[in-house]
């Protein structure tokens, strides 16, 4: 079981936790100004990284809050996590910038 | 009460419970008229006089009174909130509390439940929502080893049974 650092609560079981997808994904202001392809890329669309991949955590049966973790999918190490709305960190400095629960 | 067969296990008293979500300026209101603070520090309960509220969240508590009348708290918590943005939910209905006691309880507990519950990383005074097993609950130990457990009302045969079942299982040691 993974151990997720909540920025909130440390680090806390993967099992109180839902998954939510890519992070930085901005909703389209105005959805009925997009053509299909725009409306079905921005549903759809995802980078599949290989590496370290920002993505969405609710601690659902915590905090209750979402938040972004930097997780390597190759190695599914957590490097770290930071709140929704700060912009994705550097994953060569996030290692070390992980807040001390996470690590 | 508890019974013979599991004197860990001791359901509470019914009590008033609202589960209130708002910033800053609502838990002060809030703490008022409840005379008891709402903690800013995460997984913090504070306790005064059977008036309890705990952290649930950055912006949500969940408040126990024992024995407390509910409806004449309603009252009195919407008229001293009604200036500033906040949620107030009565569930009071909606769940129960009961509590698991003894040597053994932190053990029966993290047969169902994946925290750590070392007195060092969940120490007296530390509550949180959390899981046991198939079951959501609110998890707050009151003492070493006294946990209050709160959950929804449907789950509590679910989870008394399976805790007597984990107790069963685990090896007898000295009590
Ligand atoms: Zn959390």
């Amino acid at each position: 079981m993974l151990l997720i650092p909540c920025p909130h609560c440390g680090p806390r079981p993967e099992l109180e936790f839902s998954y939510g997808g890519e992070a930085h994904i901005a909703r389209p202001r105005q959805p009925a100004e997009l053509d299909d392809a725009a409306w079905a890329n921005f549903l759809y669309t995802r980078r599949n990284t290989k590496g370290a991949h920002a993505e969405r955590w609710r601690h659902a049966r915590g905090c209750g809050r979402f938040f972004n973790v930097l997780r390597d999918t190759t190695s599914d190490k957590i490097l770290t996590s930071y709140p929704v709305g700060a912009p994705r960190p550097d994953p060569r400095a996030a290692d070390s910038a992980a807040p001390e629960s996470a690590r | 009460m508890a019974d013979a067969d599991r004197p860990w296990l001791v359901p509470l008293p019914p009590a008033a419970r609202f589960v209130l979500q708002g910033g800053a300026a609502a838990r002060a209101a809030a703490a008022v008229v409840w005379g008891v603070d709402l903690s800013d520090q995460p997984c913090r309960a504070i306790v005064h006089e059977g008036r309890a509220t705990l952290w649930l969240g950055p912006d949500e508590h969940l408040l126990i009174d024992r024995g407390g009348d509910d409806e004449a708290l309603a009252r009195a918590l919407e008229q001293t909130l009604s200036a500033v943005p906040h949620s107030l939910v009565d569930v009071g209905h909606r769940q129960l509390g009961f509590e698991v006691r003894g040597p053994r309880s932190a053990l029966i507990l993290a047969g169902g439940c994946p925290l750590d519950l070392h007195p060092t990383r969940f120490p007296v005074g530390m509550c949180t929502r959390t899981v046991f097993a198939k079951a959501e609950i609110v998890l707050w130990r009151t003492a070493d080893d006294v946990f209050h457990v709160e959950v929804w009302r449907s789950f509590a045969g679910y989870l008394t049974e399976l805790m007597s079942e984990i107790d069963s299982l685990l090896p007898r040691m000295a009590d």
